[in-house]
């Protein structure tokens, strides 16, 4: 049980409908966060439009890769963050969603709510969110079993047997973490970890985790609730039950880019494509961090490329006057 | 202090000067055993020295059985908030609200103290409708980010209407409640213990669902 304190520190200062800012930011994030924090420090007039603020990071419990910082939070780091952007006094729109964007002379956004904002330049910064594994019983078992927020539902599944699905950071993260509460952890993943060495070792030592590669989930299987999974041992090539009440799905993520698929261009995967100055196919339109078809999601990569938005952004806006 | 470090106790005392008028708060608990009876009392007695504008209330639900009566307190911990002019709001917080259930709890006191956000009009006018009793349950983990936001819309629904009744409920705390009505993501919430989804969804969502019941 969480008896820390997690409070939330929200600014006062509110987005308005009737001004054009120089950068508005889709995505509270590292990446919009970060975004905002060059394109005040050059002087602009930006705003945030966001859902959650933090982003996914907040689902994460541990981050030991953020250089600085050997081990804090995800929820920590972000404050860390949002803190910093809020010395700063950046105006911003918490829990709405964008429903597309407009470029005439200035760019639109709409939103889901009806209201509209008007900018010079904007920075996609959406990230992404858990990607579904697609297999039979996934969906009737969601929220019934099966689980895509690790940190959120594990305190539901104490003293009982839980698989985790996936091969990444996530995954063994995920693992790690449901290890102190579950009675089981069992780690399936189709082929072999790519997960970081350092955290591989840290889930090895632990007595109550199996780890099962070269392991396809067939099947979720149950009656009312999730009873376990119908998987297939790919090396030999035989089908097997393991028995569980839980699946949490940490097999990696899908781009939050389906507001703006009708004016940007995007890769197969749904990313959209950027070029090495964070710039789309359309000008004025930049993106940053996880929604984008740049290698490698990672924390810092995403801040990285907030900043890199904002430094950008600034230029062509400097082309407009 | 215990909960508040002196950071904390400076954020939430800024915030909490946003408060309009005085907030009642009821604390049911009860004799041993408990499970985060004491916590909360210990809790709320940090979290209340912080605002001159809480009043704070220790009641035991079973010798203020009258009192649990009016609010609907059947669990321990419960916390009820009240108005200045001690009416009940019909909102509930039934488990600790710390973690990141400080958040609705601090929403939850600033509506009650009259500093309320105003519902989009769209909203308002469906709500306004919704004429049968109501109960909504929200449960959550305390270690959820995105559970204070299914608790402060089910709250802000039930201020607005008074045939609604929203409760948070700490999954842990209440393991046999949470395994009665099937939870197993959070925030969960179910409405008259008919309808449920999963996750911090609109009010647009929290409406479509209470107005099955209409039909």
């Amino acid at each position: 049980m969480s008896l820390e304190i997690n409070l939330n520190v929200s600014n006062k200062n509110e987005l308005d409908m009737e001004k054009v800012y120089d950068i508005l930011i889709i995505g509270g994030g590292p990446a919009g966060l970060n975004a905002a924090l060059y394109s005040k420090r050059k002087g602009l007039d930006v705003g945030i439009i966001s859902y959650d603020l933090g982003g996914q990071v907040m689902d994460t419990s541990s981050v030991e890769n953020y250089l600085g910082f050997p081990s804090i939070s995800g929820e920590g780091l972000m404050k860390k963050f949002i803190d910093h952007v809020n010395i700063l006094n950046v105006p911003y729109l918490e829990y709405v969603h964008v429903k597309d964007i407009k470029k005439s002379d200035l760019i639109e956004i709409h939103l889901e709510d009806g209201n509209t904002f008007k900018s010079k330049s904007i920075i996609i910064a959406t990230g992404s969110k858990p990607r579904k594994i697609g297999i039979p019983g996934e969906l009737e078992y969601s929220n019934k079993g099966v689980c895509y927020c690790a940190i959120c539902d594990g305190p539901l599944f104490a003293d009982e047997e839980v698989v985790v699905a996936g091969g990444g950071n996530s995954a063994v993260e995920a693992a790690i973490d449901l290890s102190k509460i579950a009675k089981k952890v069992t780690l399936v993943h189709r082929s072999n970890f790519r997960a970081d060495k350092i955290l591989v070792d840290q889930l090895l030592t632990l007595d109550n985790v199996q780890i099962k590669p070269e392991t396809q989930i067939l099947e979720v299987i149950g009656d009312k609730f999730m009873k376990g999974l119908i998987v297939k041992d790919r090396l030999g090539n035989r089908e097997y039950t393991i028995e569980a009440a839980g699946l949490f799905v940490e097999i990696g993520y899908l781009p939050n880019s389906d507001p703006f698929k009708n004016i940007l261009a995007l890769n197969s995967k749904g990313e959209i494509i950027v070029d090495k100055y964070g710039r789309t196919n359309i000008d004025g339109i930049f993106a940053a961090g996880d929604v984008t078809d740049t290698p490698y999601k990672q924390i810092i990569m995403s801040a990285g490329d907030g900043a890199k938005c904002a430094l950008s952004a600034n230029e062509y806006i400097n082309t407009l006057k | 202090m215990k909960y508040l470090n002196e950071e904390v106790k400076n954020q939430l005392s800024e915030i909490l000067s946003g408060m309009k008028d005085e907030v009642n708060i009821l604390v049911f608990t009860k004799e041993e055993p408990c499970e985060t009876c004491e916590e909360t009392r210990d809790f709320l007695n940090e979290f209340a020295s912080v605002s001159n504008k809480l009043n704070l209330e220790m009641l035991d639900i079973k010798t203020d059985a009258l009192k649990a009566n009016d609010y609907n307190v059947t669990l321990t911990p419960s916390i009820v908030l009240l108005d200045k002019e001690r009416n009940y709001k019909r909102i509930k917080f039934n488990g600790i609200p710390t973690g990141h259930e400080i958040n609705s709890f601090i929403s939850s006191l600033m509506e009650v103290s009259g500093n309320t956000s105003e519902l989009p009009a769209d909203i308002s006018e469906r709500l306004s409708k919704i004429s049968k009793p109501m109960n909504i349950k929200v449960f959550v983990t305390l270690s959820c980010p995105h559970c204070p936001g299914a608790v402060e819309k089910a709250h802000k629904l039930a201020l607005e209407n008074n045939n609604i009744e929203a409760d948070m409920i700490e999954a842990q705390t209440f393991y046999d409640l949470s395994e009665e009505y099937n939870v197993s993501s959070v925030p969960k919430i179910v409405i008259n213990d008919k309808h449920e989804f999963v996750g911090n969804q609109s009010f647009e969502v929290f409406l479509s669902e209470m107005e099955k019941e209409l039909v």
